[in-house]
C-alpha cells in the first residue's frame, strides 16, 4: 500500500513547477507590493503578529536574531539623495523593503526538506506542516531571502510569551507553535480557506475584495495587493499585467529593455529561478524622474 | 636508510630498549620482521587486551566526564529550544553540521586502509587497518549524534527516514539530507559488518586462549564456530573481499552526499561543483592524520613497536602527504571556481572569509591544511614520532576548521545585506557537544581496545609468511646467480 504510495503517486506532490504545462486552476494566490506607496510604518509587522499568534520574544532575543516577524520591514539607505554635503544616515533617504515569504513557485526550501514538511499546494502557496517538521532547518539554510523563522524556544509554555488572559487575544483560527518546528508567512491561509468556505456556499469561486491578507488590510496606504492571479477581474492580475510581469518567466520586460521601459513591477532574486508570487513595484527614485 | 633508522631510534629511549635485535633493525627498511615467531604475535596482541592499567580507567574516566559536558548541554538545549546553542535565524546551523561533517570525514580511513588497500594488495596496511575501522565506525556514531543533537525535534527524528507506515507518508526523496541519512545508515552497518567478518579468525584465538567468563563467552558466541579449516578460509575470503568491494562506493558516495547538502543547495559558498571531491579528499586526509595520532597513542601503550613499525609508519605518512596536496588542489580549484565565476554573491562570501571576521579561523585552515603537511615531506620527519604526533594533531584541526570554514561564513553573509549576521558565535552550548563528541569517541575506542584485538592477528601472520617467501626467493634468486 505503501510502496504504491511511494511509487505512483509521488508526483502529484511534485508537479506544481511554473515550468509545467499545468496551470494553477482555480487559483494562484499573488501579491503585489508598492514600494513607492510603502512609508515603513510597519503596521504590517504589527498585524502578522495579530493575526498568526506570532510570539512577541523581547528585545534580547530579538537582538540575538530570535525575531519572528513573519512580515519584516527592511530598511536602506540611498547614497547622495539627503543634506548636501552631509551624510544621509540616518536622518535621510532611508528606503523600506516589506519582506515575507514570497511563496515561491519552484521554492528552493521545498526540495530540501527531509520530511516533507513543506509543501507546495494547488492555490500556489508554500505550505508548512507543523506537526511534520523535525527542525533540521534545511529549508531556511537554503532560502535565499531568508524569511523562514524557527521557533528556537518554547514561546508558548516555558517563555509564557502569552500569559494568563493575554492568551484570550490568540487568534484560534491559527495554531500556537511549539518549539523546534519552522514556521514562515502563509499569506494567512486561515483566512483564504473561510473565504474559499463560504465561495463555495454561494456557489461561486472567490472574488477579489472577498479576503485580505493582514498586512494588506491595515496598510494605510494601500501598498499591498492580494489576490487570484488566474482571476482576470482581480487587481493583482491586472497589476502583474500592467507591469508585464510573467509568474513563469525568470527575467522580465523592465529588465530587457534598455535605457528604461516605463515599467516598475520586479520580482526579487529571479535569476535564482525560485519564481516568486510577489512582485514589487520599484519605487519612483528621484533620479528617474 | 639506515641513518634515517638511526635518527629515529634516538628519539624515544623506548625505541632501543624495544625487543627487535638491533642486528636485525638497521638490515634494511622492512615494515615486519620475517623471524617473527607465531605463538608470539598471539601472546602480545592478547596481552593488550588484558585487564588494564590504572592510566587506563583515568583517562576513561575523563572522557567520560567531557561525555557528560555534552549530555548536560543536549539535555539543557532539549529542555529549552536550540535557542540555547545561540544560533539564530541566519546562521541556521553552526558548529553541529560542521562537527558532523568532521567526524563523518574522519570515517573514511578505515575503508581506505582496509577496503582499497586489500584490493591493492598493500601488504603494509595489516598491522594498522583493524584500529582504523573501529575508528571509521566509532567516528560514524560520533557524527550521528550530532545530527540528532541538531534537529530541533529530536523526538521526531524518524520522519526523515523512510519507514512504511499506515498513512502512507514518505520522507521527502528530493532532499540531500534524506540522501544523507540513508547513506550514513547503510556505512555504517556495512563498516560494522566489515569490521566484524574481518575479526572472526582473530576472536578464535580469543576464544581459545581463555579458559572461563563472560568474554569466553562472548568470543565463542562472535566467532561462529571457527575453527580454521581451508574451507572456512575460503569463504572467509571471499566475504571479505565482496563487503570490501561493496564499501569502497559506499565510503565515496557518503561523503559526495555530504558534499551534495551544501553544493545541491543554492547558497552562495556552496553551490559549488567541485565539492564532493573537496569533500572526499578532506575525508581521506582527516582520516589519515587520525590513523597517524592513533597508531603513536597505540604503539606506545600497547608496546606494539614490533607491528607497528617505522617504515609502516612511514608509509602512512607519504600517503596523508600525498592527499594533503590533492586537498590543497582541490582547494584551490573551489577558490577559482568561486572567483571566476562572476557570481557577485559568491565571491562576497569568499572575500568574507579571507578578510572578514572568520579571517583567523580560515587563515588557521590554510595554514594547518596546506602549510604544515610540507613538514611531512621531508625524510628525517617521517619516521619522528613527536612531530607526527603534534603535526597529525595540528591537521585534524584544519580539517575541523575546514568544515566549520564550509558552513559557517555562508551563513553569516547570504544573498543581501538585511541577511547578513558577522557577529554571532557559537554558544557554550555547542562547544560543549562538540567537546564531549571527543569524549564519547575516545570511550568507544578505548572500550573497543580492551575487549577486541586491535592488531589484527592473522593477517600480521600473513604478513610475515609473505615476508619470509619473499626472502627464499630472493636467496634462490642469488644462488642462481653465483
Amino acid at each position: 500500500m505503501s510502496v504504491s504510495n511511494l511509487l505512483e503517486n509521488w508526483a502529484q506532490f511534485r508537479h506544481f513547477h511554473p515550468i509545467d504545462d499545468k496551470p494553477h486552476d482555480p487559483y494562484k494566490w499573488a501579491m503585489s507590493i508598492d514600494l513607492d506607496a510603502c512609508t515603513g510604518c510597519n503596521a504590517c509587522s504589527v498585524a502578522c503578529y495579530a493575526e498568526n499568534n506570532l510570539p512577541v520574544v523581547g528585545k534580547e532575543k530579538y537582538q540575538h536574531g530570535h525575531g519572528m516577524h513573519w512580515m519584516r520591514i527592511e530598511r536602506y539607505w540611498d547614497e547622495g539623495l539627503g543634506v548636501a554635503g552631509g551624510s544621509d544616515f540616518p536622518d535621510h533617504g532611508a528606503q523600506f523593503l516589506p519582506m515575507m515569504c514570497q511563496q515561491c513557485e519552484a521554492a528552493p526550501c521545498e526540495t530540501v526538506c527531509p520530511a516533507a514538511a513543506t509543501n507546495h499546494t494547488a492555490d500556489g502557496l508554500n505550505s508548512q506542516i507543523y506537526n511534520r517538521c523535525v527542525g533540521s532547518r534545511y529549508c531556511s539554510a537554503n532560502c535565499p531571502f531568508k524569511v523562514r523563522y524557527f521557533n528556537w524556544y518554547d514561546y508558548p509554555t516555558t517563555d509564557n510569551v502569552w500569559p494568563a488572559e493575554m492568551n484570550q487575544q490568540l487568534n484560534p483560527d491559527v495554531t500556537v507553535r511549539s518549539k523546534g518546528v519552522m514556521e514562515k508567512c502563509t499569506f494567512c491561509v486561515q483566512r483564504l480557506h473561510a473565504a474559499k468556505g463560504t465561495a463555495k456556499n454561494e456557489g461561486r469561486l472567490v472574488h477579489d475584495g472577498d479576503v485580505q491578507t493582514a498586512c494588506q488590510q491595515v496598510c494605510p496606504t494601500g501598498a499591498i495587493t492580494f489576490g487570484n492571479l488566474v482571476d482576470h477581474e482581480s487587481k493583482v492580475h491586472k497589476q502583474w499585467q500592467s507591469q508585464q510581469v510573467e509568474l513563469d518567466k525568470d527575467a522580465q520586460v523592465k529588465d530587457q529593455k534598455e535605457g528604461g521601459s516605463g515599467l516598475r513591477g520586479y520580482r526579487i532574486f529571479e535569476e535564482l529561478r525560485p519564481y516568486p508570487s510577489v512582485m514589487y513595484l520599484e519605487r519612483v527614485r528621484e533620479s528617474a524622474i | 636508510m639506515e641513518k634515517d633508522t638511526n635518527e629515529s631510534a634516538a628519539w624515544t629511549k623506548r625505541e632501543n630498549e624495544s625487543p627487535i635485535p638491533k642486528h636485525e633493525r638497521r638490515a634494511s627498511e622492512k615494515d615486519i620482521r620475517e623471524s617473527i615467531a607465531w605463538a608470539k604475535i598471539n601472546q602480545d596482541v592478547l596481552k593488550s587486551m588484558e585487564t588494564p592499567r590504572k592510566l587506563y580507567w583515568v583517562i576513561l574516566f575523563f572522557a567520560f566526564a567531557a561525555f557528560s559536558v555534552g549530555v548536560g548541554c543536549e539535555v539543557y538545549q532539549y529542555q529549552n529550544g536550540m535557542g540555547v546553542s545561540n544560533k539564530n535565524n541566519p546562521h541556521a546551523w553552526g558548529l553541529y553540521i560542521s562537527t558532523f561533517i568532521f567526524w563523518i570525514g574522519m570515517s573514511h580511513s578505515g575503508t581506505l586502509l582496509s577496503a582499497i588497500l586489500h584490493l591493492m594488495h598493500a601488504d603494509w596496511r595489516k598491522p594498522i587497518f583493524r584500529f582504523a575501522e573501529a575508528l571509521t565506525t566509532f567516528s560514524l556514531m560520533t557524527a550521528g549524534l550530532f545530527v540528532m543533537v541538531h534537529l530541533g525535534r529530536l523526538w521526531q527524528f524518524y520522519y526523515s527516514v523512510p519507514y512504511p507506515d499506515e498513512r502512507g507518508l514518505w520522507p521527502n526523496f528530493q532532499s540531500p539530507l534524506l540522501w544523507d541519512a540513508m547513506a550514513i545508515f547503510t556505512y555504517l552497518s556495512s563498516s560494522i559488518l566489515f569490521l566484524y567478518i574481518g575479526m572472526i579468525p582473530d576472536l578464535a584465538i580469543c576464544r581459545d586462549h581463555l579458559h572461563e567468563g563472560w568474554r569466553k563467552n562472548l568470543y565463542t558466541w562472535l566467532s561462529l564456530g571457527w575453527e580454521g579449516t581451508d574451507r572456512q578460509w575460503r569463504n572467509f575470503r571471499v566475504t571479505y573481499l565482496t563487503i570490501a568491494c561493496f564499501l569502497i562506493p559506499l565510503a565515496v558516495s557518503v561523503h559526495s552526499i555530504v558534499a551534495a547538502d551544501f553544493a545541491m543547495s543554492q547558497q552562495p559558498g556552496w553551490h559549488v561543483t567541485s565539492f564532493p571531491a573537496y569533500f572526499v579528499a578532506g575525508a581521506l586526509y582527516s582520516g589519515c592524520s587520525a590513523i597517524i595520532t592513533l597508531f603513536i597513542i597505540l604503539r606506545y601503550v600497547f608496546k606494539f613497536e614490533e607491528y607497528m613499525t617505522l617504515p609502516i609508519l612511514k608509509k602512512t605518512v607519504r600517503l596523508t602527504f600525498a592527499i594533503a596536496m590533492i586537498w590543497t588542489y582541490l582547494n584551490a580549484v573551489e577558490f577559482a571556481s568561486v572567483w571566476y565565476s562572476h557570481d557577485q554573491a559568491s565571491k562576497d562570501v569568499l572575500i568574507q572569509k579571507v578578510i572578514g571576521p572568520f579571517a583567523p579561523f580560515w587563515w588557521g585552515m590554510i595554514f594547518c591544511g596546506s602549510v604544515v603537511p610540507l613538514t611531512l615531506a621531508f625524510k628525517r620527519f617521517q619516521t619522528n614520532i613527536p612531530v607526527l604526533f603534534v603535526v597529525s594533531l595540528l591537521l585534524n584541526l584544519g580539517m575541523w576548521l575546514e568544515r566549520w570554514m564550509i558552513v559557517a561564513p555562508t551563513f553569516s553573509h547570504g544573498y543581501y545585506p538585511w541577511t547578513w549576521d558577522h557577529d554571532q558565535w557559537p554558544g557554550f552550548v555547542q562547544w560543549g557537544m562538540v567537546f564531549a563528541s571527543f569524549g564519547w569517541f575516545t570511550m568507544l575506542f578505548m572500550g573497543f581496545c580492551k575487549v577486541f584485538p586491535s592488531v589484527s592477528m592473522y593477517e600480521v601472520k600473513e604478513m610475515v609468511y609473505h615476508r619470509k617467501l619473499h626472502l627464499k626467493k630472493s636467496e634462490t634468486a642469488e644462488q642462481g646467480a653465483h
